[in-house]
């Protein structure tokens, strides 16, 4: 009986189908190619002019001393860490706005990076991590980087757990949990305005700077713990791709396609709130990525996330490696903070897509 | 195939949905159930398959517990349409290939896009296939659905007022492919309705539900205007017209 479903005269449907999806591939790899290519770009900008050759001469262990450390020591963690971050928080974007049903979801909120720019303040202010630096270049410093690392990281991961808990025994709907990371939000918010006030201009001065999102703190170390980190969730969410469409037609349905809709959800918000918690202690704050990254590919190649899921990643890559590219060289040597980059280039090109609608077919 | 539901009961903090909810269903049947808003059809249908959780009884698919399978492999046996669907930007064949999830290990096979142009052939949407959910009427969004769940060839189909937003041609078109769905594909159907004349002409059983208890079930006989008046509150008269019973209102 039930082979009457399979055997059916023709193909065509399948055929249309799958020319449709092909398409989808084909945008994903262009946008992998595109990456490539202004990843290149990235690594020949800046003040040390380098050519392309000499860029690869260096790559492949034939540069000079100095294009050695400039290519190897400072743009290419830099470059990297803009990709890497880039497509954690986008694609932590995409899963947030899937799980919480939410468009406006992002690693923000939940109240992630307000928490951890709170722990950035009690490491800075409190426990005295930053001071002042003599140097013209910049005007303060953080002392010991790693202290206000780490009192970031442990604090949005107290926001997320802290919502995941809620979630799980008070069983907190995805609107509830919006709801609770804005309060939390606003908390630490506060917290932050409260120890600010306190504190001395300079202190005040570091952690204001730390807050800006800052892509050329992440040395080696960082880039690694990020890529392995970002690769793992992205198979985790490749992995569950299916059970993000199925939540899109609703939690029951969900349900009765087999999903468990609780556990997904909890496993989805919590890997994407490590990734967002880990490049935010990093690299501070960076704004915007997480909410536009998923949402311009979604009017572009559509809610199925298992293209949606790659390709947000490629877009917050590419977003965040053009802003931070701009942010050198736009008025070079000084380095603006790529967060506001990210914003004065992605909302023109976010609202234009708003205004244009959906791409048809 | 039988379907046995046992003791089955549901309450929220505040009440009691459903009470001591017996019945069996057998391969072929369409079972239409009836009662007025919130007497519990549509928490039923959500307790079978284990949406919601009952808070006693069993609900038995051959010999097999539903509440011991793995949601995939109840999301295998039994298929459901929700009473309101959340349209997404998705295609037509997007929506119905999902119908197999619960087959899917890693991407969806040659066999599973069949499988889902088939049930969209079934539901006479072969050429919507690549048009958006948004943009399509109600009407065909309920067919999508109904589509999507045939893709997951279950044993068993839980309608949840699957006619009820529709226009008379489409009520008729969607009642009948349920009909014929269940005599081909060998299924059974259990379908919460508010047209007592669309359910009398194409159900064969009948569930008569008040306040969260089985009223009145079993077959033609069990729609008496005495059952429909305790059941609606409302005085009705039974006529027949070319063998179909019809329900009119006093």
């Amino acid at each position: 009986m039930k082979d009457g479903l399979a055997t059916v005269d023709g193909l065509k449907q399948t055929d249309i189908y799958q020319r449709y999806t092909a398409k989808k591939k084909l945008a994903v790899i262009l946008l992998g190619l595109l990456i490539a290519i202004v990843a290149v770009f990235a690594v020949n900008a800046g003040s040390t002019n380098l050519n392309p050759a000499q860029v690869m001469q260096t790559i492949f262990g034939k540069g000079s001393n100095i294009s050695d450390i400039v290519v190897w020591q400072i743009r290419l963690p830099r470059i990297l860490a803009a990709v890497i971050a880039g497509a954690g928080l986008s694609v932590a974007g995409c899963v947030m706005q899937n799980n919480l049903r939410n468009p406006l979801a992002s690693p923000s909120t939940l109240g992630i990076s307000n928490a951890a720019a709170f722990g950035a303040n009690v490491a800075i202010i409190v426990f005295g991590a930053g001071s002042i630096q003599s140097t013209s270049a910049d005007a303060v410093a953080i002392n010991n980087p790693y202290v206000v690392t780490f009192s970031a990281f442990i604090w949005s991961m107290a926001a997320a757990f802290a919502i995941l808990l809620l979630a799980r025994f008070k069983g907190f709907s995805p609107e509830a949990m919006v709801l609770a990371g804005v309060a939390l939000s606003s908390l630490f918010s506060a917290g932050t305005i409260l120890i600010q006030y306190f504190a001395q201009d300079v202190q005040v001065a570091a952690v204001v700077f730390w807050t800006f999102g800052d892509l050329g703190r992440a040395a080696w170390n960082e880039v690694i713990i990020l890529a392995v980190l970002t690769g793992a969730s992205f198979i985790y969410f490749m992995f569950r791709r299916w059970d993000y469409n199925a939540l899109d037609c609703g939690e029951e349905t969900a349900k009765s396609l087999g999903v468990h809709v609780e556990n997904i959800r909890l496993g989805g918000v919590f890997i994407s709130s490590l990734i967002t918690a880990v490049a935010v202690s990093f690299l501070g704050i960076i704004g915007f990525i997480g909410l536009v990254g998923p949402q311009i590919m979604r009017r572009v190649i559509g809610s199925d996330h298992r293209y949606l899921i790659p390709s947000s990643a490629l877009m917050g890559a590419l977003l965040l490696l053009v802003s931070d590219t701009l942010a050198r060289t736009v008025i070079s040597p000084v380095v603006l903070p790529v967060g506001v980059i990210t914003s004065f280039f992605g909302a023109p090109l976010f609202l234009y897509l708003l205004a244009r609608g959906y791409q048809k077919k | 195939m039988k379907l046995t539901v046992e003791g089955l009961a549901f309450k929220y903090p505040s009440r009691h949905v459903l009470n001591d909810i017996n019945f069996t269903l057998s391969k072929g049947e369409f079972l239409a159930i009836l009662g007025v808003n919130g007497a519990g059809k549509s928490t039923l249908l959500k307790c079978i398959n284990r949406v919601l959780k009952p808070h006693k009884g069993s609900v038995f698919i051959n010999e097999d517990e539903v509440f011991r399978l793995s949601r995939r492999d109840l999301a295998k046996r039994i298929g459901y349409v929700a009473q309101r669907q959340e349209s997404s930007r998705a295609t037509v064949f997007d929506a119905v290939l999902l119908g197999r999830k619960p087959y899917i290990q890693w991407e969806a096979t040659k066999k599973d896009m069949e499988i889902a142009q088939n049930a969209m052939k079934i539901l006479k949407l072969e050429d919507y296939a690549l048009r958006y959910l948004n943009e399509l009427s109600g009407g065909e969004q309920q067919k999508v659905v109904i589509a999507r769940a045939l893709a997951q060839e279950p044993e068993i189909l839980l309608l949840d007022e699957p006619t009820s937003s529709l226009d008379l041609k489409n009520q008729l078109e969607v009642a009948g492919i349920i009909k014929s769905v269940v005599k081909n594909q060998e299924m059974s159907a259990i379908v919460t309705m508010h047209d007592l004349n669309l359910a009398l002409r194409f159900a064969d059983k009948f569930m008569l539900v008040k306040n969260g208890t089985i009223f009145a079930a079993g077959g033609l006989e069990v729609i008496t205007p005495e059952n429909i008046e305790s059941v609606y509150s409302v005085p009705v008269k039974i006529h027949e017209i070319d063998h179909v019973p019809i329900v009119v209102p006093l």
